[in-house]
C-alpha cells in the first residue's frame, strides 16, 4: 500500500506541476548531455590519431640518413646518402628479433596515364613492405620477390594516385602508367589508410626497389629503412642493436658522429598522444563548466521551490501523514527527476556524438566513465538539493512549516 | 477529554520574545460545542494549534484522553492528527491542482486502506459537509471559497475524529456561506463530535454552548451560551 501511494503521489505531485519538473529536467539533461558529447569528440580524437599512426606499420622503427655536413654547414636530416641495400641486409640477418625489414628509396616524379598527370611519391621498395608497413592489397598483387631481382617495370597503385590517373572506381590493375618517360604495368591496388597531406600513403606508386634505382633514381642510396619488432616491448633493445650495428659498419665511433638516425613508433605515439590528452583536457574542463552550470540550475529550480513545498509538507504533516512518508515522497520525486534527465540525457548526448560523426566527420567515442560521471554528478546535485530542503521540513512542527515564509 | 493545565508558549524571534499564552488551564468534555473567542493576538489561535497538535506548548501540560500529548514523538503526533482530530484552517489549506476527491483522501496516504474504500469515505464524507457531487473531479483552486472549506471540513472527517477544530473556518467566507458552514458544524454536533472552533464573530459564537474568551494570552472568560441545551 504505501509503495504504490508513494508511486502514486510521486507522479501526480510531478505531473501537477509541469513547468517545475520540465525545468529541473531540462537542466540536468544539458548538462549530462553535454558532457557526454565533449568527453566522447575528445576521445575520438585521441583515438582516431593513435590509430592512424598504428596504420603506419606494427612496432616499426625507421632508420633515415643523417645530414649531409660540407665544413660545418649541414644540409639536414636525411639528406646524406649514408643507407645502402648493404646496411638494410646487414640488419635482417644481424639482429636478433625483429619481424621484417624494408628498405625503400622514395622520390617525388610526374606520373602520366591516359593523358592524366600527378606528381605523386614513387616508393621503390620490396615484398615485405606490406608487413612492416601495414599496406594491404586492395585488387590484384603487391611487388614479388621475382619482381625485386629481375628489376619488372610493375607498379602497385594508392587509391588517391589512382583517383587521379584513372578516375574514382577505375579498375588500374593491367593499366599502363608512365614515370619518367619509363611505361610500368600496374599490378595492384593498395587499399585505402584514410591519410592526409604530404605524407599520404593513399597517394603513392610502389615500384621494386631495383627498378627504382636502376631506372628511376640511379643511384644505390635509400632514403629509409623500415624495421618491425617482434614486440613492443623490446623496441629499445631492438633500436640499439641497429645503431650499434651501423655505427659499425660506417665506421662512426660513437652515436653522436652517426651519419643517420632513428625514430620508433612508440615515440611517435608518445608525442602524438600528449597532444591529444591536452585537447581532451579541455574538451573535458568544458564539460565540467556545463556540468556546473547545469548543477546550478537544478539547484535553483528545487530551491525556489522551498516555499512552496514547504508549506505543502506543514499541511501532509497537519492531516497526520508520518514524516518518513513525507520524506520517501521527496525522495523519490528528486530520483525520479533526476532519473528521467539522466537518461534522456545519455540519450541526447549519444545522439549528439553520433550525430557529430555523422555530420562533422569527426571521429567521437561515447565513454562509460564519462556517462557515469554526468550522471552521478546532475543525479547528486538533483537528490541533495531536492531531498534536503524536505527533509528539514519534514522536521518542523507542522504549524512552523505552514508558517514558512 | 481536553484537559489543559497551565499551559504557556513563548515565540523567540531574535532578542524579542513574544509570550502567546501565559498560563492557560481549562478542560473540554466529550460532546461539548466550545467557541473560543479574543481579539486578534489573544493568543487563540495558538492555543487552537496546540490543541490540535500541531504545535507544542513551551510549558504546561496538554492530555487528550488522557494521554499526555507533550510526551508524544512526531510519528505519534502524526498518528493523534490523523485519526483522533480532525482540523479546519482559517486558510483552508488544500492541496493545489489537485482535485477535491483526492484532499479529502490525503490523510488516509499510507494507511492500509483500499482505494475503493477511499473514496466511498471521501464521498460520504464530502456529502456529509454539503459538497455538490459534479464539483468532485474539479481541482481545489477552481473552487469557491464556500467550496473549499466545504472541501476541508470534509478532509477532517474522514477518519471520524471524536473531536473537530476549526480555527476562523468563516473567517475568509461571506455571512450567507458562513451561514451554512455554521450549520453543518450544528450537524456534526447532533451526531456526537466535541466541536472547538475559534472566532472573532459573536454571531459565530451564538452557535456554540460554551464560550472561552481569551485576551492578552490568559482565559479572561468561561461562560455557558445562554440557548444552552447543555
Amino acid at each position: 500500500m504505501v509503495a504504490i501511494d508513494l508511486l502514486k503521489e510521486t507522479t501526480a505531485s510531478l505531473s501537477g506541476n509541469k513547468i517545475r519538473s520540465g525545468l529541473t529536467i531540462l537542466g540536468i539533461v544539458i548538462g549530462i548531455a553535454s558532457v557526454i558529447t565533449m568527453v566522447a569528440i575528445g576521445q575520438g580524437a585521441q583515438s582516431s590519431i593513435s590509430e592512424r599512426i598504428q596504420s603506419i606499420g606494427s612496432n616499426l622503427i625507421i632508420v633515415s640518413p643523417g645530414a649531409q655536413r660540407t665544413g660545418g654547414v649541414s644540409a639536414g636530416q636525411g639528406s646524406s646518402q649514408t643507407l645502402t641495400l648493404g646496411d638494410a641486409d646487414a640488419i635482417g640477418n644481424g639482429v636478433q628479433d625483429i619481424a621484417g625489414v624494408a628498405p625503400e628509396d622514395t622520390h617525388r616524379y610526374q606520373v602520366t596515364a591516359k593523358g592524366n598527370n600527378t606528381n605523386t611519391q614513387v616508393i621503390g621498395t620490396v615484398p615485405s613492405y606490406t608487413d612492416v608497413r601495414n599496406v594491404a592489397v586492395d585488387s590484384g598483387n603487391f611487388i614479388t620477390e621475382y619482381q625485386r631481382q629481375t628489376s619488372a617495370k610493375v607498379a602497385v597503385i594508392g587509391p588517391s594516385a589512382r583517383d587521379e590517373l584513372f578516375g574514382p572506381d577505375a579498375d588500374p590493375v593491367g593499366q599502363t602508367i608512365r614515370i619518367k618517360n619509363i611505361d610500368f604495368q600496374v599490378i595492384g591496388m593498395t587499399v585505402s589508410k584514410g591519410g592526409t597531406g604530404f605524407n599520404n600513403a593513399d597517394d603513392a606508386i610502389y615500384v621494386p626497389i631495383t627498378t627504382e634505382q636502376h631506372y628511376l633514381s640511379g643511384d644505390t642510396y635509400l632514403t629509409s629503412v623500415s624495421v618491425s619488432a617482434r614486440d613492443s616491448n623490446i623496441i629499445p633493445t631492438v633500436q640499439q642493436d641497429i645503431t650499434d650495428l651501423l655505427l659499425s659498419r660506417h665506421g662512426a665511433s660513437d652515436s653522436a658522429s652517426a651519419d643517420f638516425s632513428i625514430i620508433n613508433q612508440a615515440d611517435i605515439i608518445a608525442t602524438a598522444s600528449s597532444v591529444t590528452s591536452t585537447f581532451t583536457m579541455l574538451l573535458a574542463s568544458i564539460a565540467g563548466i556545463s556540468l556546473l552550470v547545469g548543477g546550478i540550475g537544478i539547484m535553483n529550480m528545487m530551491l525556489t521551490t522551498v516555499t512552496e513545498r514547504t508549506h505543502e509538507i506543514g499541511l501532509r504533516k497537519a492531516v497526520g501523514i508520518r514524516k518518513i512518508h513525507i520524506n520517501l515522497q521527496f525522495l523519490m520525486e528528486a530520483v525520479m527527476l533526476t532519473f528521467f534527465g539522466g537518461v534522456t540525457g545519455i540519450v541526447l548526448g549519444w545522439g549528439t556524438s553520433l550525430l557529430v560523426s555523422h555530420f562533422a566527420s569527426l571521429t567521437t567515442q561515447v565513454s562509460t566513465s564519462s556517462i557515469l560521471l554526468a550522471f552521478g554528478v546532475s543525479a547528486a546535485v538533483g537528490i541533495v538539493f531536492g531531498f534536503y530542503p524536505a527533509r528539514r521540513a519534514a522536521n518542523l512542527s507542522p504549524m512552523e512549516a505552514l508558517r514558512y515564509e | 477529554m481536553i484537559e489543559c493545565t497551565n499551559i504557556s508558549k513563548t515565540y523567540v524571534s531574535g532578542d524579542v520574545e513574544t509570550h502567546a499564552l501565559r498560563g492557560v488551564n481549562f478542560r473540554i468534555d466529550k460532546g461539548e460545542f466550545v467557541a473560543i473567542i479574543g481579539p486578534s493576538g489573544s493568543g487563540k489561535s495558538t492555543l487552537m494549534h496546540i490543541l490540535g497538535a500541531l504545535d507544542v506548548p513551551t510549558s504546561g501540560t496538554y492530555i487528550l484522553d488522557g494521554q499526555e500529548v507533550s510526551k508524544l514523538d512526531d510519528d505519534e503526533l502524526s498518528a493523534l492528527r490523523r485519526e483522533r482530530i480532525g482540523f479546519v484552517f482559517q486558510s483552508f489549506n488544500l492541496l493545489p491542482r489537485t482535485t477535491v476527491l483526492r484532499n479529502v483522501m490525503l490523510p488516509l496516504l499510507y494507511t492500509d486502506t483500499t482505494d475503493r474504500e477511499r473514496e466511498e469515505r471521501a464521498r460520504r464524507c464530502l456529502a456529509c459537509a454539503g459538497m455538490e457531487e459534479n464539483k468532485f473531479m474539479n481541482l481545489s483552486n477552481q473552487l469557491s471559497g464556500g467550496q473549499m472549506q466545504r472541501v476541508a471540513i470534509a478532509r477532517s472527517l474522514i477518519n471520524n475524529p471524536a473531536i473537530i477544530l476549526a480555527d476562523e473556518p468563516t473567517g475568509n467566507l461571506d455571512t450567507k456561506t458562513s451561514a451554512v458552514v455554521m450549520d453543518t458544524f450544528r450537524k456534526l454536533h447532533r451526531t456526537g463530535h466535541t466541536i472547538v472552533i475559534i472566532t472573532h464573530e459573536p454571531e459565530v459564537a451564538a452557535y456554540a454552548d460554551r464560550i472561552i474568551t481569551v485576551r492578552d494570552g490568559i482565559i479572561e472568560k468561561d461562560v455557558r451560551n445562554g440557548h444552552g441545551t447543555s
